[in-house]
């Protein structure tokens, strides 16, 4: 071991020489890690809280308000007369929804964009959404099968989808630019299907097309909650599991790998589970618009570069899209589903990225 | 110092989809030397380097590491003995430095395991070398491109691997740069007896920086030895097509090579 002796004082030296005056290396480098620790679990708090407040202000407002009190009184289980019913079969599992979807969305479409590190290769942009959404209305509007059906079927779907673009797209290995044209083409193509099967519908109502074409979460039933809660508390953690490879796959597979990651395996666990998340919550409140694509984006600038952003993207997701739902419901003398406003919100951002990666290929 | 870690090829044949990049090709790295692969574009350099750092599994043949086959190790075991920096490293969006070189640790990092003060160490002690210990609070992006440079060779070296493979790792630096990071690379060969493995393009810094040079020609090695025994206007014309005279470099002894193009050469060639 004669070269740790040499190693140490080049180590002494060099910690000298560095400009931050009295400072050693192992110093700055703790200083750093604990301010990032900061940031990260700063803004982690902050939107957990974020998310909870929406969440009782979606139980709180309406025609009629409520107060705290009274909100906490039904989740206790208590009979509130008028409040029980408006607030416990009404607007719980529509917040709830409204949470799970928003959150599901967010990791998700995370985990796309950085998996393909482009925020563009977002599951909403590149068709795997479209495609849980097809098949769901198919099934719903052509077949008339049950809930959980749909949701096998959506996911399914959806996994054939990420397959479709992914061999399409593949000509000499899998260019991300080339995969985002292929989804864009099959997310075209996938909603022509949607219009297809809402053209063909029985009962073509307004609510039904809406919620297909755009998503929403009106008349939320805890039958449609229930699955969605159930994939949300399996798939979460396990995707929060991979966080850390999931990291590593952003210094580019051949890095990655020379790191120790189990690259092929580390993508292919993910899509998975980022496709779960993404099919149920396609199922049970359709394609809510933008979410997938904008939460990731968002929480990145929020929590800073190289920063674990799942958890953080699944927050901005579930704020988003029960803040749409309340600006929705209650900014404008007409109602509008969630997808609408979210739809408004996205899509200036994806001109903008758009613009963007023109000019540099951006990553997130 | 290092334990001697034996990297070799054995009748290794590469491609991608149907095309040949490298045919039949045996190899050993020699252990603790400075080896500089170099060949004219497309002639499997980089191919060869991503295939002795299990990044592409041959189509025949074998990788080999300490006798066992690459690509039956995994990549994590693999990791901890051989690192490999890429040509053009890509890295996210606004990470700061120290941030990127931590991630060097991954390989020695177990499933839950928190950062110890060996990883610490390593990370402060890769800054130090690298002198990028003043950058490590600064955004990757804010840095000029041989700052960079030198960070992922930071990256690379806390992994703290016996062996560091690395392509190219002087593209895009001015001549100063260059000399800067291949000084830094031949100090951790002496100081650490790190077996190094490059790619270069430059023929006069490669006889330069060398012990064992390796010119590659079509996919196979055309030449291998000391930089004074490859290094003649004979391989120079087959693996390059080229016409040039070979001197001894007044400072290192070592050859350098003399380019005769169609212009400007005035002396009888």
């Amino acid at each position: 071991m004669t070269g740790s002796t040499a190693y140490g004082i080049e180590k002494l030296r060099s910690a000298r020489e560095s400009g931050k005056e009295g400072l050693t290396s192992a110093e700055v480098l703790a200083a750093g890690r604990r301010r990032r620790r900061t940031r990260r679990i700063t803004v982690t708090v902050s939107l957990l809280v974020l998310t909870v407040g929406l969440f009782a202000l979606s139980l709180m407002a309406g025609q009629t308000w409520y107060t705290p009190g009274e909100v906490l009184r039904v989740l206790m289980g208590e009979t509130v007369p008028g409040a029980s019913f408006t607030v416990g079969d009404l607007r719980l599992p529509r917040a709830s929804m409204a949470l799970l979807a928003g959150g599901a969305f967010g990791m998700a479409g995370v985990t796309f964009q950085t998996m393909l590190r482009n925020p563009l290769a977002s599951p909403d942009v590149i068709g795997i959404s479209a495609g849980a959404s097809a098949a769901a209305v198919f099934t719903i509007v052509l077949l008339g099968v049950s809930e959980t059906m749909v949701s096998v079927v959506a996911i399914a779907a959806a996994l054939g989808t990420a397959v479709a673009i992914y061999v399409l797209a593949s000509v000499d290995g899998v260019v991300t630019a080339r995969l985002i044209l292929v989804g864009i083409g099959m997310a075209a193509l996938l909603n022509s299907v949607v219009y297809y099967a809402l053209q063909r519908a029985n009962e073509w109502d307004l609510q039904v097309a809406m919620r297909w074409i755009t998503g929403s979460v009106n008349g939320a039933t805890w039958g449609e909650v229930l699955p969605l809660a159930v994939a949300c508390l399996v798939a979460m953690p396990l995707l929060l599991g991979q966080g850390h490879q999931l990291g590593m796959l952003q210094l580019g597979d051949d890095l990655a790998s020379s790191l120790g990651t189990r690259v092929e395996r580390t993508r292919i666990v993910s899509i998975v589970l980022a496709v779960v998340l993404l099919a149920f919550a396609t199922a049970a409140a359709g394609p809510i618009a933008f979410v997938a694509f904008l939460s990731g984006p968002i929480a990145a600038r929020l929590v800073g570069g190289g920063a674990g952003l799942l958890a953080p993207s699944a927050l901005v997701g579930a704020s988003l899209v029960m803040a749409a739902d309340l600006i929705g419901q209650f900014a404008f003398d007409t109602r509008y589903p969630v997808g609408v406003i979210t739809g408004a919100l996205g899509a200036p951002f994806l001109v903008y990225l758009l613009i963007r990666a023109n000019r540099t290929g951006g990553s997130l | 110092m290092t334990t001697a870690h034996v990297l070799k090829a054995e009748h290794l044949t590469l491609g991608y989809g149907d095309r040949l990049v490298v045919d039949d090709l045996d190899l050993v790295v020699p252990a603790g030397l400075v080896t500089v692969i170099v060949g004219a574009n497309a002639s499997g350099k980089s191919t060869l380097l991503k295939a002795l750092a299990r990044l592409l599994a041959p189509k025949s043949g074998r990788v080999v590491l300490d006798g066992d086959d690459l690509q039956r190790t995994s990549s994590k075991e693999v990791a901890k003995v051989l690192g490999l920096l890429p040509q053009s490293p890509i890295a996210p969006d606004g990470i700061e430095v120290s941030d990127l070189v931590a991630r060097g640790r991954n390989p020695h990092r177990g499933l839950l395991s928190r950062w110890t003060p060996e990883d610490e160490a390593a990370v402060a002690t890769a800054l130090d070398q690298t002198g990028t210990t003043e950058l490590a609070d600064r955004c990757l992006d804010e840095l000029s491109g041989g700052q960079r440079q030198r960070v992922w060779i930071a990256l690379a070296l806390a992994q703290q691997t016996d062996l560091l493979l690395l392509d190219e790792p002087t593209t895009f630096l001015d001549i100063s740069h260059q000399v800067d990071v291949l000084d830094l690379l031949t100090d951790l060969n002496a100081t650490r007896g790190t077996t190094i493995v490059m790619v270069l393009h430059d023929l006069n810094l490669a006889a330069r920086y060398a012990d064992h040079l390796i010119a590659m020609a079509d996919g196979r090695i055309h030449s291998q030895g000391s930089p004074s025994e490859v290094i003649t206007p004979e391989m120079v014309r087959e693996v390059y097509g080229l016409e040039s005279r070979v001197i001894p470099d007044p400072l290192s002894g070592q050859p350098l090579v003399l380019p005769i193009g169609r212009h400007r050469v005035t002396m009888g060639a």
